[in-house]
């Protein structure tokens, strides 16, 4: 059970569950501990210490002897907080459920009620329920339970609003569901465990507010005994006899700790978010830990990567996601890098300036070499100073890579600052002129506007003037225009390719599309399982593709003007590079494979400019 | 023959509400009023770039979305989701996101007998032979079904994305984005099998994409759409290769192709028109290098321009 794993991993929580689970044994085993009568009375026995013959925590003011009140007084506790949370989260998660799928008028009306009821404080809103109820344990529950409804209501709110414009909540719609069925069968399996972690960080507020009912004499009636009543009794003898307060008041104590405690540690188990790692902050620098000796530098390009390995250690699991990549890049050249998803082709480009995220990431060999010093093996300062000033990024998605709370020209100083001691004035005149230089018009009012502000290409533009923000030598471009409709991005395409023009600039630039790489980069490398399994100028790739891969892949993708037609397709997946075979990985989707294919590793071969890694290559390469 | 969707003047407007009280109530005409026609057996091919209305269509075609105007009518009957059992055996809609479109927390198995269980009733016996069936005709194992979709690679979720769609056994499926999701070498393979099962089920599909190069590869006519507007609509192998409308041709012109040298096809300034303020006239005039003084006065109407194809242009390109 990787749930408890992950819970007992948290030591607090695994106390927490220790304390707890002592206090609930005990209780459970009232029937048969040999304990006295709570409710009999004994006033010739009163207030006798703590640790006396036949009672070990001594007697009340009553002469009722406390363990016997004490346990009884947390099973009663126990089982009203508990129920009250029950109460209290089928109610207000139906309520939320409810408000959360149906949306609009339904949804205003409801939370505007619950709205309502947040509104008064919550232990005066109990009071008053318990005030028009009439004191009794019974109705304490009911108004404990009433206070909690919203808490529930608009946590699983949230959830589902957030759920019932997913598509497979359409889905079920299509398949001739009701409203009924979608929020038993669709909805409720999906919020549940919020549900149960909402539960387990309220059980323990429950009891305490019980506990302060029952201590103001609202809650449970003389005789009966639950932990608030005892403290409520006790207080007149709080400075003569301690032990009589002490004594509940230490219970309560460690039950709502042990309580939160747990409920924490299964919301840390039990959330996706935290469980896959959000928490654990990947550090600054991916870890290197290189098994090979260095390789020497051959002198190629302005930044050259040398047999890079980097893998992700998960577990017992190793994905050997980088292996044995070299490339390089000379000024104002631009090189492709070309693969599908899982080819390791983003991997090998955070590699380079150490953004892999780490752990998992670690580069295990090879090197990135940067003007013939060796990044790798560079401390965090120098790398820090690279990064944006030397080599810069353009990411993919440019509205997760831009601050949304700060306007597109403060961040795009704060990219000129950060390496270069600017005034605020000259670093805006810097701003406004980057981004004329990326063609955004009116540049000096686009500068004070939010990336929410902008279109995504625009968005896109800015992503490039922060790349451009310090003249670096380097850009590596991962799929810059992947999520750009086509009319931007021939903008884009045509902007970058002026731009390496203009200022001489290297791109390394990602994409899983022929097209795009046809129209910009001088050379091209592709990858397949994290190897090159060709690389060649671009007129050659494309004329005179070698492996059988890169042969199919560009069949597969459509050209504009054929009409209707069958396409070509490869069958089968991908591999998983946790699992990557001996010999050639793509051998299994290959048609010409042969048995020396699948046996022992093929090596790439050819000249530095054209080279393949295949036994049976589609052409000869010269 | 009949046709098995016809849409007349269909439209659907957003509410914006300002003000404190919602009073002063915005439009955002997401759809403008569009009129066209699906002979059974055929692919319409729906393109466009992102905003233009595409997946606000598709999801009015299915009764997922209110219209604001204009009728739908599926196989000579207007749409009518009353009853959502018969509503769904007529048409059926595959997502764009073929992990998000399956819930995380049932199997296969379960995701599967929804539709057979809900749409026709059927008992244990009779839904796993039918399942079993689908799967064939998907390509999937049958071992698959006690699995949960995390468990599956985009490929192969959409193909139960597929299944599901199957199982219904609709006369029309609308295939929203299907296959923009994946890798190349995939795509094609979803593709394929898309082609396959509508010759064996005589479906007709509506296929939305902003993938121009795909969209012509699978369809028999096109459809452009631009700002929610119908701009061109044609055959397929004419509509790129011969593009009468302006906006046509600049999607086409724009398309990367292997050999064609890196240009801009339109100014490095231009920018989609704001849907809450829209420009008067033809939406594309403030891009159109071809604009004259009319086209930002009046709306121009689809009208033939030879052939079989239509374009929404007072000045159309000629060949």
């Amino acid at each position: 059970m990787t749930f408890l794993k992950l819970l007992f991993r948290n030591r607090l929580a695994a106390m927490g569950a220790v304390v707890l689970g002592l206090i609930l044994l005990l209780v459970l085993a009232i029937p048969v501990l040999p304990l006295q009568d709570p409710d009999v009375t004994n006033t010739g026995n009163r207030f006798v210490p703590p640790f006396s013959e036949g009672h070990l925590l001594g007697t009340d003011h009553l002469g009722r002897d406390l363990l016997s009140r004490l346990l009884y007084g947390t099973r009663l506790s126990l089982g009203v907080g508990i129920f009250a949370a029950l109460i209290a989260a089928t109610i207000g998660s139906a309520v939320g459920i409810i408000a959360g799928y149906f949306g609009g008028r339904t949804d205003n009306i409801i939370m505007r009620g619950i709205d309502m009821l947040m509104a008064f404080p919550y232990i005066l809103l109990a009071l008053a329920i318990v005030a028009a109820l009439g004191p009794g344990l019974l109705n304490a529950l009911i108004a404990v339970a009433a206070v909690n409804i919203p808490f529930f209501a608009r946590n699983i709110r949230g959830i589902t609003v957030g759920l019932a414009g997913r598509e497979f909540i359409d889905a079920a719609r299509l398949a001739g569901m009701g409203h009924t069925r979608i929020i038993l069968t669709e909805l409720l399996p999906n919020v549940l465990s919020t549900i149960v972690i909402a539960m387990s960080t309220t059980v323990g507020w429950m009891i305490l507010e019980t506990a302060g009912l029952s201590f103001l004499g609202l809650g449970s009636q003389p005789p009966q005994a639950d932990l608030g009543s005892m403290l409520g009794e006790a207080r007149s003898a709080l400075i003569t006899d301690p032990h009589t307060s002490i004594v509940p008041g230490v219970m309560i104590f460690l039950i709502v700790m042990s309580i939160n405690l747990l409920g924490d540690g299964v919301r840390d188990a039990l959330d996706p978010r935290l469980r896959s790692g959000a928490l654990s902050r990947p550090r600054a620098q991916t870890i290197v830990d290189r098994k090979s000796p260095v390789p020497a530098d051959d002198g190629n390009g302005l930044l050259n990567i040398q047999n890079l390995e980097t893998q992700f250690h998960v577990g017992k699991r190793i994905y050997r996601a980088v292996n044995d990549v070299s490339l390089f890049v000379n000024p104002g050249e631009c090189l492709g890098v070309i693969g599908e998803s899982g080819s390791g082709k983003s991997v090998t480009a955070l590699s380079v300036m150490g953004l892999v995220a780490s752990p998992p990431g670690v580069v295990t060999g090879g090197a990135v070499r940067y003007e013939g010093e060796d990044l790798l093996s560079a401390n965090f300062e120098s790398l820090r100073q690279k990064r944006g000033d030397k080599v810069a990024y353009i990411f993919q998605d440019p509205l997760s890579t831009l601050h949304p709370l700060y306007r597109v020209g403060d961040q795009l100083m704060e990219a000129i600052q950060v390496h270069h001691k600017v005034s605020d004035k000259d670093a805006r005149a810097k701003a406004v002129e980057l981004l004329k230089s990326v063609r955004i018009p009116n540049a000096e009012s686009r500068i004070r506007n939010y990336p929410h502000e902008m279109s995504g290409g625009m968005r896109q533009r800015v992503g490039i003037a922060m790349a451009l923000a310090n003249d670096p030598d380097v850009i590596i471009a991962d799929e810059p225009t992947t999520a750009l409709d086509v009319t931007v991005q021939a903008q884009i395409l045509a902007l970058l390719d002026d731009l390496r023009r203009e200022r001489g600039l290297a791109i390394i630039f990602i994409t899983h599309d022929f097209g795009v790489v046809a129209q910009l980069c001088d050379r091209v490398a592709v990858l397949y399982g994290g190897k090159i399994v060709e690389e060649g100028t671009t007129t050659d790739i494309l004329d005179h593709p070698a492996h059988p891969y890169t042969k199919r892949l560009m069949a597969c993708v459509p050209e504009l003007g054929g009409g209707k037609r069958e396409l070509a397709a490869i069958p089968g997946l991908p591999p998983i590079v946790s699992d990557l075979p001996p010999g050639c990985a793509f051998a299994p989707r290959c048609e010409k494979a042969t048995e020396a294919c699948k046996e022992g590793a093929i090596p790439l071969e050819g000249s530095e400019t054209r080279a393949v890694r295949c036994i049976h290559p589609e052409e000869e390469i010269a | 023959m009949t046709s098995a969707l016809k849409v007349e003047n269909l439209a659907k407007t957003f509410e914006i509400s300002g003000g404190l009280f919602g009073r002063n109530k915005a439009g955002v005409r997401a759809v403008r009023p569009m009129s066209f026609e699906v002979p059974t057996g055929e692919t319409l091919g729906i393109v466009g770039e992102s905003g233009c209305g595409k997946s606000t269509l598709a999801r009015m075609l299915v009764g997922l979305l209110e219209p604001t105007e204009g009728t739908i009518e599926i196989e000579g009957k207007a749409l009518d989701n009353a009853d959502p059992a018969a509503f769904g055996r007529l048409i059926q809609y595959m997502f764009q996101d073929p992990v998000s479109s399956l819930n995380p927390r049932k199997t296969i198995k379960q995701i599967m007998e929804a539709p057979l269980k809900r749409l026709y009733c059927m008992g244990k016996a009779e839904r796993d032979k039918r399942i079993d069936e689908i799967f064939d005709s998907v390509n999937l194992r049958p071992e698959f079904l006690e699995r949960y979709p995390h468990e599956f690679s985009g490929g192969q979720a959409q193909r139960i994305g597929v299944a599901r769609a199957l199982a219904a056994a609709p006369r029309i499926i609308i295939l929203d984005e299907p296959v923009s999701a994946l890798d190349v070498s995939v795509q094609a393979q979803v593709l394929n099998l898309l082609r396959d099962l509508k010759s064996e089920f005589n479906l007709t599909y509506l296929f939305i994409s902003h993938d121009l190069a795909v969209v012509e590869a699978v369809s028999d006519r096109i459809v452009v759409l631009y700002f929610g507007s119908v701009v061109e609509i044609g055959k397929a192998e004419e509509v790129f290769a011969n593009p009468r409308h302006p906006y046509t041709k600049l999607l086409a012109d724009s398309a990367p192709v292997v050999g064609r040298p890196l240009t801009a096809p339109e100014q490095k300034d231009s920018e989609l028109p704001d849907p809450l303020n829209p420009p008067p006239g033809c939406a594309f005039a403030t891009r159109c290098p071809r604009a004259q003084e009319r086209c930002k006065k009046e709306e121009p109407v689809l009208e033939p321009v030879g052939g079989d194809q239509y374009a929404a242009c007072f000045y159309p390109l000629q060949d």
